[in-house]
């Protein structure tokens, strides 16, 4: 499994790789993944629907990802346009 | 003698200072402005000093690959030639080609709905994916990066990605105009892939 993050001026780097299956592995797989978690970013994995078109499938926590999933892709979190909202949430024009 | 001799060094260390006050002010103005330089180049960032149009390209060659890894190859041909990608809407009646809207998603822009039988325009959805580590001074992801994260948030929470945009009718940011040639270009562009297929069905 890989786990791979977008990043401006770069595309995608790779942040961790390694076999679930082996413990010392799965743990760094794990740690990584909640650093990009708690850096605010999102989780996908790319899969396929049972119509076998592709989609992608957003996980929260290192549990929801499929074992067999090849690439887990770490993404910032989308920002809607305009001002920003009265809550504070962060807005950008797209 | 002494006091001779003391009063002639007074006077050239007065006459040096004198001399050189002109010389020292410059020097300490252009240090001051070397200082204040580096403050303004460190506060825009160092990616901005160093932009380097190569590595944009780079990204951007990188994040083609991958979004050709993620989705089908005939959503991969039709955002190869026509520089935006199709999604069908889940959330209303009837799936895939059969579904009551999709949207229109291209780089760095809005996402645009839309109804497919008639081309009537819905809404745009503006949503970016900053991020704000900005790596190299500039929070955007490379174009086909902005569009896998689109389709990404799409196809994985549909209604979650359309909350957190802000919803605009159309021609906000994109002129309906060219969508509405997009999506003329789209029909051709599906008719003439169509007919090749069939040419190759019974060729072969």
């Amino acid at each position: 499994m890989k786990l791979l993050r977008l990043k401006p001026g770069h595309g995608e780097i790779l942040l961790a790789e390694g076999d679930v299956e082996v413990p010392e592995q799965e743990r760094e797989l794990i740690e990584a993944f909640r650093r990009e978690l708690d850096a605010g970013l999102w989780a996908a994995v790319p899969s396929a629907s049972r119509d076998g078109r592709r989609e992608a499938e957003l996980v929260r926590s290192f549990d929801e990802v499929p074992r067999d999933a090849e690439r887990v892709i770490f993404f910032p979190r989308a920002a809607g346009g305009a001002a920003p909202a009265a809550g504070g949430a962060h807005r950008t024009l797209s | 003698m002494a006091l001779s001799l003391g009063t002639a060094a007074i006077v050239l260390v007065a006459l040096l200072f004198e001399l050189s006050r002109p010389w020292a002010a410059g020097a300490l103005r252009s240090a001051l402005a070397a200082l204040h330089a580096r403050q303004r180049a460190w506060l825009r960032g160092p990616a901005q000093i160093a932009y380097d149009p190569g590595r944009e390209l780079r990204a951007e060659h990188r994040a083609r690959e991958l979004l050709r890894s993620c989705i089908d190859p005939e959503d991969w041909a039709m955002y190869r030639d026509l520089g935006f990608l199709r999604v069908w809407g889940t959330l209303g009646e009837g799936a895939g080609e059969g579904a009551a809207y999709a949207y229109l998603i291209y780089p760095h822009r809005p996402v645009v709905a839309f109804v497919p039988h008639s081309g009537l325009l819905l809404n745009e959805y503006c949503v970016a994916f900053p991020d704000d580590s900005r790596p190299y001074g500039s929070s955007r992801l490379p174009d086909s990066d902005d569009v896998l994260a689109k389709w990404m948030a799409l196809t994985a929470d549909e209604r979650g990605l359309i909350n957190d945009a802000n919803m605009h009718l159309p021609g906000r940011q994109i002129d309906p105009d060219l969508i509405r040639r997009d999506l003329q270009r789209l029909a051709g562009w599906e008719r003439r892939r169509a007919g090749r297929h069939a040419e190759g069905v019974r060729a072969g």
